[in-house]
């Protein structure tokens, strides 16, 4: 399918799934995808340190918006924010009447007795600063680095469990809202990530089901980042190599642990195809280097490539 | 012996932290196997296993008690998986002063929620369960996995997490006598409490009340409580071991790990390396000559593998010196990437054999 159609598909964008899954390299990614179809971008950041700043070789951003990369001809500008669920907590407070005493509610505990109270809050009013940005129309797209660890599946149920637990109050029409915004496919999508590995994509198939059956939510393409790329060959005898013994045993050794793990891989992908019925976009592993503007453009190369390569999703 | 032998010969309590997904419940399980094999009576309180690891542990169900595993080693071997709100509830038993006044408590919604979902409590009962199973004297060595958390210091701060919550104003206020002084702080908290139940809805304030007003009584025992695990915690009888993997991420989330750690004087006793991959001479640069040497011959597919591993496992080497540049006392053990997960007691020997051997 046309991947400028894909992207303009939603204006907002979740990127979700557990840690060290590269979930933030795949934000960065579909930012700079998605730049390159011409749309504006929006990075939105919740976990309080800025990981994607460093990837495209810019001053970490604060709670206000941040340059990622400037427009240009050929491609939209990609702007970065962090919202942080305390920080959403004390805002949305000092909006609704508790402004002069918000201080003194966060140093005295009375806001974790709050956020006890009504599980969930946090990361709704997170969410309900998404939707304020998706509203006032921020950017053509707002990618979301979700949080990461076991909360992915959490995060898109809180809307639904404020609902629950507050069944009435301001807090609850903001649930309300919130659920609209992610119940609505032209509006709201979830790409999750996962790594060709055996728990992962185990998890990745349970958190699928899970955020289809309870949240609602229209699931995009799942990615699946570190995919060793194909090499051919690597059966072949390696006694007339012309290079020293000890350099043939690591060739040896290298060839080996590499058709290892890529019939591990393999095996894995083939199982994600065939459990859970999604297409997949698939990223290569970058090999020895940390991730940077050259690396980023390489990945988004590829993911263009790939969405290309998908049938159109009706 | 090595370094990593030498903590399970010696301490109490070990408990793995780290990041998710660089194998930190297999490292705690292959921990007490290695401990059993020494003829230790050794147990490990694991938090999510992997399905497959934990039918092989025999814990495929949430329980609370130690499941004992049979094996070829002297010691003894038990684990069990966490059930977070169980472990709750039993606390919440041990410090009632009677029936009605825990039933009162474990009937609330606000403490539904409290031990449900308020993040850190499953820290706090990853601790629980390691105080009690050290107090009970069956074990000679208790390993304890941690929940995934970008917060490194929520396993620490876990026992204070109840202490805090009582030392609420609320509490104080709604347990307090509404007369004298306490009226008129009663009749602000009053208003601010009106406040809130416009916002996030009565019957949430009403319910957090009444559990503040149940707890009456029982805040001194729970503060005691989290006294004497900090102790624990803090001397040495505990090492922790800091579980990652080379990947430049997990790398990072460590060294703030080991900040966190030394900050909190607490021991960083080891730093275990998980997923390192196969060892080689050739530097990355002589394999990328080879790459070009080769091509075209029969070993340009092992040249151009033999290139890709030698950058990324020099970048590795030199992300994990940084790592133990931060903790240059900590034991460094590199495990390999293996072929296949680790699912079964087998597997688990194999890790353990990586972790003690050398």
């Amino acid at each position: 399918m046309d991947p400028g159609h894909f992207f303009a598909s939603s204006r907002v964008l979740i990127v979700a799934g557990k840690g060290g899954v590269g979930k933030t390299v795949t934000a960065a990614t579909i930012a700079t995808a998605a730049s390159r179809c011409g749309l504006s971008v929006l990075l939105v950041e919740v976990s309080g340190r800025s990981a994607a700043a460093p990837m495209f070789e810019t001053e970490g951003q604060g709670y206000e918006e941040a340059v990622l990369v400037r427009a240009a001809e050929g491609h939209g500008e990609i702007r970065s924010r962090s919202l942080t669920p305390d920080q959403a907590l004390i805002e949305w407070l000092s909006g609704h009447g508790f402004h002069r005493i918000v201080k003194r509610m966060t140093k005295s505990g009375l806001l974790e007795v709050v956020a006890t109270a009504t599980p969930g809050i946090k990361d709704l009013l997170v969410f309900g600063r998404i939707k304020a940005l998706e509203t006032a129309r921020a950017a053509d797209l707002i990618v979301v680095d979700a949080p990461a660890a076991g909360h992915a599946l959490g995060f898109l149920r809180s809307p639904a469990a404020v609902r629950e637990a507050a069944r009435s109050g301001t807090i609850h029409r903001q649930a309300v809202e919130v659920m609209e915004l992610i119940g609505d496919p032209s509006r709201c999508q979830v790409m999750l990530v996962t790594i060709p590995e055996e728990t992962p994509i185990n998890e990745l198939i349970e958190t699928s089901f899970a955020v289809e059956d309870e949240v609602g939510v229209k699931l995009g393409p799942v990615v699946v980042n570190s995919v060793l790329p194909r090499i051919e060959g690597l059966e072949q005898r390696l006694r007339w190599a012309k290079c020293s013994a000890a350099e043939r045993t690591d060739l040896a050794t290298a060839a080996d642990f590499r058709r290892g793990r890529t019939a591990l891989q393999d095996q894995q992908l083939q199982r994600l195809g065939s459990e859970l019925p999604l297409p997949q976009i698939r990223l290569p592993q970058v090999f020895g280097t940390e991730i940077g503007p050259a690396e980023l453009s390489h990945l988004a190369d590829r993911m263009l490539a790939e969405i290309e390569s998908l049938e159109d999703l009706s | 012996m090595n370094g990593y032998a030498a903590l399970i010969a010696d301490r109490d309590v070990i408990v793995c932290c780290g990041t998710g997904g660089v194998g930190k419940t297999t490292t705690a399980a292959a921990t007490a196997v290695a401990a059993a094999r020494t003829g230790k009576r050794a147990v490990v309180v694991t938090i999510d296993p992997a399905k497959r690891l934990a039918d092989a542990l025999g814990i495929a169900e949430l329980g609370n008690t130690p499941t004992e595993i049979e094996g070829p080693w002297p010691g003894k071997l038990a684990a069990l998986m966490l059930d977070t709100k169980s472990t709750f509830d039993e606390v919440v038993r041990r410090h009632a002063h009677d029936d009605q006044q825990a039933e009162r408590i474990l009937s609330n919604r606000f403490y539904r929620n409290v031990s449900g979902t308020l993040s850190g409590t499953q820290d706090y009962m990853a601790v629980e369960k390691l105080s009690e199973l050290y107090d009970s004297g069956d074990w000679d060595l208790v390993v304890v996995d941690t929940p995934p958390t970008r917060d490194a210091l929520a396993f620490l701060e876990a026992p204070k997490l109840l202490a805090r919550l009582l030392d609420n104003p609320i509490y104080r206020i709604v347990t307090a006598p509404s007369r004298g002084v306490f009226k008129v702080v009663n009749a602000a908290a009053q208003s601010v409490l009106r406040q809130l139940a416009r916002v996030v809805g009565a019957t949430v304030v009403d319910e957090a009340v009444a559990f503040f007003q149940a707890f009456e009584g029982m805040e001194d025992g729970f503060r005691e409580r989290a006294g004497a695990t900090l102790a624990l915690l803090g001397d040495q009888r505990t090492a922790f071991v800091l579980v990652a993997s080379p990947r430049a991420d997990t790398l990072t989330e460590a060294r703030y790990f080991l900040d966190r750690i030394r900050n909190a004087q607490l021991d960083a006793a080891a730093v275990v390396v998980n997923r390192m991959l196969p060892a080689v001479t050739t530097s990355p640069e002589r394999a990328m000559e080879l790459a070009e040497s080769l091509a075209g011959t029969q070993a340009a597919g092992a040249a151009i593998a033999l290139a890709d591993l030698t950058a990324s496992a020099a970048e590795d080497q030199n992300r994990i010196r940084e790592v133990t540049e931060a903790a240059p006392h900590a034991v460094l053990v590199q495990v390999p990437l293996l072929v296949d997960d680790v699912h079964d007691l087998e597997g688990l020997g194999t890790i353990a054999d990586l972790l003690t051997a050398g």
